[in-house]
């Protein structure tokens, strides 16, 4: 159990999936919870371009995939206004526009080798800039998601009614969206344009099968995040298999099991349910 | 006018885009008062509610909302398979009171259980939102507008659904709450009900009528009101409105 640990590029590892991992869970509930799951990929997806050109330029990824979000948001709220053409329309026009365009430039002749490695991440390699953007991510998306807990749980419960209690709909949405595109940026580098959104929504959706409750709901999504992140780098370690494949198949693994876990947990619920549960 | 009025709408024109949905539209409601609003769907219910709840400007006439607001949303609205209990839903109506960063912490939630307790919900507290009845889903949402120390409510067909004892409790309910000189408005079907309380508000894209129900409610109202939507019940003097998938 402890041989990986004594390599330091698995240390670095390890200690990137856990912070990919905090902040995946954490956010992961709330894209759940709004139904973001779609709006996550697109977010991921879009970003390619700016990732490839940031790579050719010989830039940090970073500086590519926030002008990468940008622009995908200015097309798909330009897009959007075409009449006749609805929001989903939108974004999958322009989301598969541009990431045909990354995938373009990354297959060009004249792309350096290993700039593939984007679409698929390199969670065995971060470089010290890797750890603490991802370290200044994960403290950046708690800090914010502590402050407007109470905002997002209202909002997404009951959109036509936040007006009433003092919360726009539209403000915390933008501000999860924005979250989401930061940490997709972060965590990219990593479990690569591919394979990141599948922290994002796995960890959380297994989370949503054990707990009826919004905080046991995050701690759990957060444990389960972390934990395919350490079994996704030891199964590399000992399998020979790619990193961030490997991440993602834990994720996969993890949600099923959570399946008829969720069952057993229903169960139980429904066995020490009050009597009066179901009396008006 | 009522001075004492808190709500009073004179001419008032509301609607989408510039285009009014509703318009002409004259009424007060008092404290204390449980006033019906009726029409059929699309007759601008919903409309006058967000306009009511500042969700939307008149486009003509005035409209002065003299205390805080609160609505009791169509529980069907609601995300019934989110992760919060009934006393996480009571207790979201302190969230207008605090500033953006801050959520509900204990002071807030023991008045979100005195509100809950007060809808004879104190022992459902920590039970799961959507694993409520209908009726009992209803008295949470009523509680948060408690908690939002909401003088006026606003209930958007709350007795939809409902089984009899249910739909008796929530009227005991509201009932108790125009007691407290609270004014109720509750969009609803159910003319039989709307007799029953103090004022009665019909639209059907303009305002047909306003005032209490025995001296507003007769058939040609019914009919400006509700048009082909009316029957006539066989064998009985009765008359009913068909419900909105016949419309």
């Amino acid at each position: 159990m402890l041989e990986p640990l004594q390599d330091e590029f698995m240390r670095r590892a390890l200690a990137e999936v856990t912070m990919i991992g905090v902040a995946a869970g954490m956010l992961g509930c709330w894209v759940i919870l709004y139904r973001l799951s779609y709006a996550a990929e697109s977010l991921a997806h879009s970003i390619f371009p700016g990732l490839v050109l940031a790579a050719l330029a010989g830039l940090p990824l970073i500086v590519g995939g926030i002008p990468g979000i940008l622009v995908a948001a200015l097309a798909i709220a330009a897009a959007s206004r075409i009449p006749g053409v609805s929001r989903e329309v939108a974004i999958g026009v322009v989301v598969t526009t541009l990431f045909g365009l990354g995938v373009l430039l990354a297959l060009s002749p004249d792309s350096p080798p290993g700039i593939q490695e984007i679409l698929f991440g390199d969670i065995l390699g971060p470089s010290d800039a890797d750890l603490i953007a991802a370290v200044a991510m994960a403290a950046a998306v708690g800090g914010v998601l502590l402050l407007l807990h109470g905002r997002l749980l209202a909002g997404g419960f009951d959109p036509g009614a936040a007006r009433s209690l003092g919360v726009s709909p539209g403000i915390v949405e933008a501000a999860l969206l924005a979250l989401l595109g930061v940490a997709i940026v972060v965590a990219v580098q990593g479990l690569g344009n591919l394979l990141v959104v599948a922290a994002f929504v796995g960890p959380a959706a297994a989370a949503r099968r054990l707990t009826e409750r919004i905080a046991p709901m995050i701690c759990l999504a957060v444990a389960i995040a972390v934990l395919a992140g350490f079994a996704g780098l030891y199964l590399s370690y000992y399998a020979g298999t790619a990193g961030g494949a490997s991440v993602a198949l834990a994720i996969v693994a993890l949600y099923l099991l959570s399946l008829p876990l969720g069952r057993l947990v229903s169960a139980r619920q429904g066995k020490r349910a009050p009597a009066g549960a179901t009396i008006a | 006018m009522r001075s004492e009025a808190l709500i009073e709408a004179s001419g008032l024109a509301v609607g989408y885009d510039g285009e009014a949905a509703i318009s002409a539209v004259d009424f007060s409601l008092a404290p204390g008062e449980r006033m019906a609003l009726l029409g059929p769907n699309g007759g601008g219910k919903t409309t006058l509610l967000r306009a009511l709840l500042g969700e939307l400007r008149p486009l003509a006439g005035q409209l002065r909302v003299g205390a805080r607001c609160a609505t009791v949303p169509q529980t069907e609205r609601s995300q019934l398979d989110y992760p919060v209990s009934a006393l996480d839903v009571a207790a979201m109506g302190a969230l207008s009171r605090l500033p953006w960063w801050r959520r509900p912490g204990r002071r807030e939630r023991a008045v979100a259980s005195e509100a809950l307790h007060k809808v004879g919900l104190g022992d459902l507290a920590q039970e799961t939102f959507g694993k409520l009845s209908g009726g009992q889903r209803q008295r949470v949402l009523i509680a948060r507008s408690l908690v939002q120390d909401a003088q006026i409510l606003l209930l958007d067909e709350p007795f939809s659904g409902l089984d009899r004892p249910s739909s008796e409790g929530l009227e005991a309910l509201v009932d108790s709450l125009a007691a407290e000189r609270r004014g109720v408005m509750i969009a609803t079907h159910d003319l039989e009900q709307a007799r029953r309380w103090d004022s009665v508000l019909c639209l059907n894209r303009t305002q047909v009528a306003a005032g209490p129900p025995e001296e507003v409610l007769d058939l040609a109202v019914l009919e400006a009101t509700y048009g082909g939507a009316i029957v006539e019940l066989p064998g009985s003097d009765s008359r009913a409105i068909l419900p909105p998938h016949h419309h």
